[in-house]
């Protein structure tokens, strides 16, 4: 029976459809956007980033994205022997990945740092920290803004 | 320029301090614009630091993700009387420095 120009049109029709969804499927959910993962590497270079450790204080829900607070503190006795080097925060939708890099060291006792942050959409903020022997630990909070910074024209 | 510091006047040694400061800027991000559409320039605190008898105790390098009228709170361990130095450091050749002084017993 030669092909009719329905079912032709049926074949390529239902290829297309299975065509297309492997590359629906295979696109990650919840991508880490290129730019934060390169902050991250500028920052810890090649070395493994482990979870845990820092912790990250930050309302869920942010009403005003334009002053979010926000505190990092690490769990670090803070001897001269075991201290935290430094802190880095980054977040993933503003226009730049880095929030601020704290550089700390044996003499601040507490491995604490506060400030107040913008935050341009509902995202991910990540707080890695860098210990005296050089090992990274991170962690990495969701937060929704419903207004968001940034965006609003200049008057 | 205005700053305000919040540093114990008194402490114990050894006791760990909290010290928290607060600047006024405007941190303009570069990117925003205008009604018109132009690209209003960025102009912000880039770095802070704090000294503490001459030495570094607390260095911040800032991002515009950093909001207006920078705060930054930090700890350090009350070790002798003296006097620590904040500078605050940016864009168009913006710098403002403070000092407070503390006594430990």
């Amino acid at each position: 029976m030669p092909t009719t120009r329905r079912q032709f049109l049926n074949l390529a029709g239902s290829a297309t459809v299975a065509g297309t969804i492997p590359i629906v499927t295979l696109r990650p959910i919840e991508a880490t956007p290129a730019m934060l993962s390169a902050a991250i590497r500028n920052v810890v270079g090649e070395a493994p980033v482990r979870t845990g450790k820092v912790k990250l204080d930050i309302p869920p829900l942010v009403e005003n994205g334009n002053t979010v607070p926000l505190t990092v503190s690490v769990a670090s006795p803070m001897t001269a022997a075991d201290y935290v080097k430094s802190i880095h925060v980054f977040n993933e939708k503003n226009p730049q990945p880095n929030i601020g890099n704290f550089h700390l060291g044996p003499s601040s006792g507490r491995a604490q740092v506060s400030t107040r942050i913008r935050l341009a959409d509902t995202q991910k903020v990540v707080a890695i920290a860098r210990l005296s022997d050089d090992t990274f630990w991170q962690v990495t909070t969701e937060i929704v803004v419903t207004l968001a910074a940034c965006t609003e024209e200049m008057n | 320029m205005a700053a305000l510091i919040n540093v114990p006047a008194k402490a114990r040694r050894g006791e760990i301090i909290e010290i928290r400061t607060l600047t006024s800027h405007i941190m303009e991000t570069g990117f925003r614009h205008t009604a018109d559409g132009a690209l209003v320039p960025r102009d912000i605190i880039t770095s802070f630091t704090c000294r503490y008898n001459g030495t570094e105790i607390f260095r911040a390098d800032l991002f515009p993700a950093i909001a207006a009228n920078p705060y930054l709170s930090f700890f350090t361990v009350a070790k002798e009387s003296g006097k620590f130095e904040f500078e605050w450091i940016g864009d168009n050749g913006y710098s403002s420095s403070a000092s407070a002084s503390i006594t430990v017993e």
